[in-house]
This record gives C-alpha cells, structure tokens and sequence, in this order.
C-alpha cells in the first residue's frame, strides 16, 4: 500500500503521521529546524522563502496556541496566512469538509493545515486535494499530531544527543492522545531502545504494546531510569465518562512531583505538549523547575514547523 | 585542463586582501569553500573580531524550481551586523546569484557600514551586477563544467573540475 | 409463457441435486426436472450451458430506503440491483423513515414492491414503536400485514426488561424475533474493532464483549422465553463460539454474517477507508477465520448482503463521522463464490448459504427448486470475471470496500415466478 504522505519520488508531499515515516525524512526536519532556530533567534526573524505562498489555517477544532505557532511559522517564511476557524462559519450553513477544502483551493491556496476532532481527517483531505497542494496535519482526533511530535524529537536531540540509548517515559491518557501516539512512532522510528507509557489501564489504547511500547500502570516503577519524561494533559472529560474518579487521585498516582522526578536519572529532561494543568498531571514545582524544558519547546515548535512547511514547499 | 594550485591562490589573496583589513574588518565565509577559507584567512590575517559564516540557502533565488538544499547548515553570525566593515569570502565567484543571496541575508541581520568581496577564483559569466574586490585568479571555463575547492585530512586545500548537473525539477 | 432452461449445471441444495440438467416452466411455476413434459412448446429457451441453475437468492438483509430515506436510494434502483444480484426473495430490515411499525407502511411497502413484478419483498416489523424501545409494537396486526419477523434493526434494545418482555410477548404467537447482538453501552461511540488498527487510528472501538455481553443476554432470555430468535450478523470468534455452545445445550438459535466480514477484516481499513466503515465492525483476522468455520461447520447458517445504500456525500466524511454500511445485493453471489473457492467446498454447499437456508430462516416458501413451487431462479456463469465499478452497480449506493476490484462469477438471468426479471 502506498505511503499517501510521499509523492513518487519518495519524498514528503504532505505532513499527516509520523507513523510510516523513515528515519532519514524525520532527521532532514530536524536538521532543518536546526537552521531556523537561529533564525528565530536574530531581530529579523523572517526569510523569504516562500513569498507569494498562501497558507490556510483550517481550523475545523477550535485552538488558539497550535494556530498562532502555525501562523507565526508561517509568516517567518514570509508566506501569506489566512485563518479559518470553520466551526464558526460555513460548517454550521451545512456545508460538507471537502466542500469548504474545494472553494479554498480555487484560490490558490498552496498548503492547508489541518486540524480535525475526527481521527482520519487530514488523510481525506490529502486524499482530495490537487496535487500542488501540500497538507499538514496539526492533530486529527485521537490519531496523530506530527508537527508537536516532531518538535518533541528535536527537543530531545538537543538535550539529550543520541536517540539509542534512551529510555523515555510518555505519561497520562495514551488512549485519547494524539500525541502520545504521534511519539510513540517517532520515538520507534528513530531508534529509542525502551519507550514506555505509564498509564492507569482505563487509559490505555487496546493492544497498545504492539506499537513497541512498554506498559506500566505504576509510575514509581514506569520512572526508573528515565532519560526523558513526556507528560500528557489529562481532559476533565475523563472523570465526567467514568474512567477516573477525580483529578486527585490521578495526581497521587500519576501526577509528577520532585519525589517521583528524583526517581528518574539525575539529569532526566521533563517536557509537555502544554497547556499544562498544573497540580493534576505536574506539580509546579517541576514544571518551573531546573529539569523542565517545558518552554524551549515552544520555541522550538516553530522552527521545526518552519522546517517541515519548507521541506514541503520545495518537493 | 590545469587547474591553480588552491594554496597559491589562497597566499596571493591573502597578500591582496592585507593592506585593507584592520581590528575592525570582519570576516564572513559562505559555506561551504568560503568558510574554509575564511578560517585560513582570519588565521593569516590576524583578524581579532570572531569569524561568521553564511548559509544561503533560504535566500536563494532557485526554492521553486530544486527546492531546499540537502544540507542545510545553521548560519552563524557572531557578532552585531549593524555598522560592521564585512569582507564576505566566497570559494568561486560565478554568476553572482550565491552573493545577492549572501548580501540579503547579512541586511536580515543588520545594517552593515560596507560589504566587500574576496574570491578565491573569478570564473566571470555574470548574471547579476556584482563584482569582486579582492581575487585570486581569473580562470575561463567551459560552461558544463563547475569548479569546486576541497580540504584534504591534512587541511590542504586543492580545486577540483566536475561536470554540471542540471536541475531535474 | 413457457421457459425451457436447457444444459444448465442444476444445483438446488434443498433437494440434493447437483447435476446437469433441463428446467420446463409453465405459468410461472417449475412444471419438471428433467424430463420434458407432454405437448410442451417453450415460448422462451435459454442456453444454460457452462452456466448454474440455482433457486434465486434469498437475501436476509436488504435495505430498500423507503420509505422515507430516498435521498440514499429508491425502491426502483434497489429492486434492480436485487434481481442484477440473482436475488429474488429478501428481507428488508423496519429503520425506514418512519420505521416498519405500522401495517399501513407495511402495506403500502409490499404493494409498491408488487407492482414492480421483481423480487419477493419480506419485511421485518419493528419489535418496538418508532423502534424506540419502550412500547411493543402490535406484532400480531404487522404479521398479518406481512411482518415475516420483528427487530430493532440497529436501534439496540437499551432496556433488557423491554428486551425480555418483548421476546415474551413474540413468543406467545410463535413469532420470530431478530436480534442484532450488540450491547450499546459497552458500544458506545465505537466506529472500529477494539484491536491494534483502531489504536493506530486512533478510532474509537467496540470490543469483542460488547457482542458476547449481549449475545449471552439474548441466549439466556430465549431458554427463557422459548421465543424464536435470530442473530443479525454476528461478528467475533467469540460470539460463533457462544452461538455453537448455545446450540449444542440444544437451543434452536440461529444466526447470519454479512458477505464482507467473510472476506474483509480491520486491516482492510487501511488509511481510514470509509468504505470499511461497516456494523459491526470488521474485526481482526482471527475472528474472520471464525466466521468462515463457522460457515463450513454449521453454526452460522446464512449469508446475507446487508445491503445498505448510503449516498456518496454521507461516505466523503472523516471515518468516524460517515455512514457505516456497504451497497452488497450485486456482490453476494461473488462473495460466497470466492469464499467457496478459496476454502475448496463444493458449490451446492455455497449456495444453500445464500438460498435454502435463508429461505428455512425467514419461514417462506423460497429457495429450492421442487416441482410445482414459484419459478424463482438465479442463472450464473461461475467463471466470468467483473469488475466493480460504479456505472456497472445497479443500486444507487457505490459505497464498497470492493470498488475497483474484479470478482469472480456473473448473473446471467435471474427469473421471479416465471418472469425473466433480469438479463445480462
């Protein structure tokens, strides 16, 4: 079965998962994004490499924080964004997705991206668009949310260097998260030894070590020896369909404190996808602390997303 | 064909380039030949401030057609840009589209005071209004070949001929 | 008008005959077998040879769309397609719009598929009013409208008291009672089999035990009510192996599968093909594998289509937001054909699964082909290869998980009481 997110050259032609992504594709937009973060980091954060490209923020799931990298991404490239939050508008006159993905790419959109409460989403519009369009997923449903896994990769590299020989921990409801399973790939794909998701088992995906996970329901167990530690945000949702009972007893057992980072190695990173509920999945204290590089991997998410919109373009 | 010795040229541009550099000239190489020589330079010239080096390829004028460059190198620009005397280094100078390129990525950084030019080799058909300040020779080649330098383990460097590769895309 | 089919390879489970043979009809009914009977002068003469003559199929799940849903589909456009399929006898579950609940629909339902002279129409009447499942409907008015058995369709029974009273209440008439075996809250808003593709996916899933929870809630209220159930397309290992127990304890349960879930399974589901978006859910190969034993051994005694026309905007959608269903009257007979050949069993057994067995099901006088009874045939070349594509499809549903594949085996003729109702 053919790869849908590589053209025929083998090249990336649209950004939907990284499952079935090869490593050397994952690395050439981390190399990428190496390039960029110096860009972010002088006073003239633009380059101009695609000027005169139009890029669509389709926004079927409402999300301030994910458009605004996007759209900042996007216009250091010196491309020209629009927004569209189309809960609001023409969805609720009737109007079907392909629809709404059709009109826009009469006006010579070049890239949509993508973000959908349905797992499956962006596929269906990758499947639909004209082939000079170039699709990225900013999260469908449960399935993926490559861009945010992919910044997490880079966030790794930087502290941590080499990716065999790491033991990273993902933290929370796997069973909801795109995230979660958008690492997991990555995480596999670039040779981490032992990933394991530390999760009570009313959140955890069926068959989820088939993925290459190892699954603990104990966190103190799940910790040891840890290089990296990704925390997942836990919706209030979970308590209101009887899969937990409230957020403080996850907190007791799933929650990281000091006293459970301090099982982890020394010098362990701790990250997460934010916007972090203190005090449900992380403790304070930690998520300030010396140990988190919760912010540099803001900062990071838009060079990244700057590397994959120009891998894209230029294929 | 006979190429230059490389590090005869590197010594008779270095000998060119003396009498205008001072403790406040700056060098920046374009990589990958450039910043190679850019090193030797700013070894052999004495030059105090610290040395920076170019990555052009998110200002080149060909993202459309060949799209991103395989390896792409973070640029690193070490110092203030504004008001700076930067002598830019470049391996070949050719059409001059790799320069324009340089020279609008610097003003991304920066107002520089001037912007000067030093190439190791000058093989002219310019497609662009630039020209070099300090050269090492004026080679004429034939238009399917291009030239490119190399270093050896040892350091040594040394030019090389291959045949041109057109863009597939 | 006098048909004589002559050559044909004769396959007519019912009656054991496999064999070739001549078929004389007369006034819409078969008059012999065989021998040609006195002063017969054929009107009509059809070459089956290289072909089989077989009774025609009787396809336990059907949906017609009307009334109500003709957006999806017509009466008209899905008669055609039945008798494209060989189908000449088929039940169409009550969730029309309004659903089966009254005997005037039902009436008015059987009157307008009469007038097409095509397939015999059967409905199903719904177990409940407005399928809601709270009031019974009245069972025994929609029997004598032509109700040949009650369900819910897909509207599950959320209240197992309801559930116990109205197998209760068929009971008492000898009616039958067909179930879908699924518990909707275990359910939930699952679209996929709970297994490794949905947690790739990311879709939300079904468990194998929403199908087994309610399997053994139906087996125990029918031991205890003595009604006469039905399972609708039953989809796990686990829930063929309960149906098997159930029937070696002596319970007189039966029970169908849907064509595609023989041959397809979660992994068909690929990069979110909403073609495979099917209830129940394709589930993993082991329950496939199953299904197919289960076929070969018994425990599972017909195979229906399932046929579910659902328009091409309602299937352009991300998988869990689009209509589950596939269009299948015009696949069944290659289906059952394919999975005949790739397990090697003899064709009569194959078709008994899409003919006497169904027919044993639904009650009717339908799927064989003795002497005297309505002429209902199927006439196919078993080797002609055809490709599924949307111009070919008679019905107003393209929505497959074959589309764009070849499949083997081609109706030639179908004929409904002596009529030839279709012709390739």
């Amino acid at each position: 079965m053919n790869n849908p997110q590589l053209n025929e050259s083998g090249e990336l032609q649209h950004l939907l998962t990284t499952e079935g992504l090869p490593a050397p594709i994952l690395l050439k937009i981390l190399d990428t994004a190496e390039s960029f973060v110096g860009v972010t980091e002088r006073d003239i954060k633009k380059v101009p490499l695609l000027r005169g490209k139009s890029i669509f923020n389709l926004f079927f799931e409402p999300s301030t924080r994910t458009r605004t990298t996007f759209e900042i991404a996007a216009k250091r490239l010196s491309a020209d964004v629009v927004n569209l939050n189309i809960a609001v508008s023409s969805q609720s006159k009737g109007e079907t997705m392909l629809d709404t993905v059709n009109n826009l790419s009469a006006m010579h959109a070049d890239m949509f991206i993508v973000r959908h409460s349905q797992s499956g989403a962006a596929h269906l519009i990758a499947r639909h668009v004209r082939p000079e369009i170039h699709v990225i997923n900013a999260g469908d449903g449960r399935h993926a949310h490559p861009t945010q896994a992919l910044l997490d990769m880079f966030t790794i590299r930087r502290y941590k260097c080499d990716f065999h020989n790491l033991r990273v921990a993902i933290v929370g409801d796997i069973l909801h998260s795109r995230v979660a399973r958008s690492q997991i790939h990555a995480l596999t794909t670039l040779g981490v030894p032992e990933v394991r998701v530390i999760s009570p088992k009313t959140l955890l995906p069926s068959k989820v070590e088939r993925l290459g996970v190892h699954v603990y329901h104990d966190m103190e167990q799940g910790l040891k020896d840890v290089d990296v530690l990704l925390m997942l945000r836990l919706q209030n949702e979970r308590m209101l369909s009887a899969r937990l009972p409230s957020a403080e007893e996850y907190f007791k057992h799933y929650g990281l404190t000091q006293e459970k980072l301090a099982l982890a190695k020394h010098d362990a990173i701790v990250m997460h996808p934010g916007p972090m509920n203190r005090g449900i999945e992380i403790d304070s204290a930690v998520a300030d602390g010396k140990q988190s590089v919760i912010l540099p991997q803001v900062t990071f998410g838009i060079a990244v997303r700057m590397a994959v919109m120009t891998i894209l373009a230029g294929n | 064909m006979n190429l230059p010795d490389a590090e005869q040229l590197l010594v008779d541009l270095t000998e060119r380039m003396r009498p205008d550099v001072t403790k406040n000239t700056v060098l920046v190489g374009i990589y990958t030949g450039g910043a190679w020589l850019a090193e030797r330079l700013h070894q052999d010239l004495k030059c105090i401030l610290p040395l920076g080096a170019l990555d052009v390829s998110f200002y080149r004028d060909d993202f459309r057609e060949i799209g991103l460059h395989p390896q792409v190198k973070p640029s690193d620009i070490p110092f203030e840009v504004e008001g700076r005397h930067i002598i830019l280094i470049d391996d070949v100078l050719y059409t001059g589209r790799t320069i324009r390129a340089a020279i609008n990525e610097l003003f991304d950084y920066g107002r520089p005071a001037s912007i000067r030019l030093a190439a190791l080799v000058d093989r002219g058909e310019r497609e662009m209004p630039i020209a070099a300040n300090y050269v090492g020779a004026d080679i004429i080649l034939p238009e399917d070949k291009m030239l490119a330098l190399e270093r050896g383990n040892d350091g040594r460097l040394s030019l090389s001929l291959y045949d041109k590769v057109s863009p597939e895309k | 008008m006098r048909i004589f089919i002559k050559n044909g390879r004769v396959i007519d489970p019912r009656n054991g005959i496999d064999a070739v043979n001549n078929i004389y009809i007369v006034a819409g009914k078969i008059v012999a077998i065989g021998t040609e009977p006195d002063s017969f002068q054929a009107n009509h003469i059809i070459d089956a040879k290289g072909l089989v003559v077989c009774p025609g199929l009787v396809d336990l799940s059907v949906r017609l769309r009307e009334p109500g849903l003709e957006y999806k589909a017509t009466l008209e456009s899905e008669m055609r397609a039945a008798v494209a399929g060989g189908v000449t006898s088929l039940a169409c579950p009550p969730d029309t719009d309004p659903p089966l609940d009254e005997p005037g629909l039902v009436e008015m339902l059987k009157h307008r598929a009469k007038n097409l002279n095509q397939a015999h129409v059967y409905p199903i009447g719904a177990l409940t009013q407005g399928l809601k499942g709270e009031r019974l409907t009245e069972m025994a008015e929609l029997q004598d409208a032509g109700c040949v058995a009650f369900s819910q369709s897909d509207k599950l029974l959320l209240d197992t008291r309801v559930m116990m009273q109205a197998m209760q209440y068929a009971s008492t008439f000898g009616f039958r009672v067909w179930l879908r075996p699924e518990d909707a809250s275990i359910a939930d808003s699952g679209v996929a089999h709970d297994g490794e593709v949905a947690t790739r996916l990311g879709l939300p899933a079904i468990p194998v035990c929403a199908e087994t929870i309610a399997l053994s809630k139906i087996v125990l209220i029918a031991r205890e009510t003595g009604a006469k159930v039905h399972l609708c397309r039953v989809s796990s290992a686990e829930g063929v192996a309960m149906v098997r127990a159930a029937r070696q304890q002596g319970l007189p349960i039966t029970c169908d599968v849907a064509a595609n879930h023989i041959h397809l399974s979660e992994m068909d589901i690929s990069f979110f093909d909403s073609n495979c978006h099917l209830v129940p859910p394709l589930r993993g190969i082991s329950d496939r594998d199953a299904l197919r034993a289960g076929l070969v051994d018994g425990t599972i005694d017909a195979v229906c289509s399932d046929h579910a026309p659902v328009d091409e905007d309602a299937k352009l959608l991300p998988f869990g937001e689009s209509e589950a269903g596939a269009t299948g009257l015009e696949l069944l007979l290659s289906l059952i054909l394919k999975w005949a050949e790739e397990i090697n069993i003899p064709l009569a057994v194959a078709v008994a699964k899409i003919t006497s067995e169904p027919a044993k099901i639904l009650g009717v006088k339908a799927g064989d082909l003795s002497v005297g009874t309505a002429a209902d045939l199927c006439i196919f070349d078993p080797g002609q290869h055809w490709r599924v594509e949307a111009p070919i499809l008679k019905s107003q549903g393209k929505n497959t998980p074959f589309l764009d594949m070849e499949l083997q085996g081609k109706v030639k003729y179908t004929l409904a009481d002596g009529i030839i109702v279709y012709e390739d």
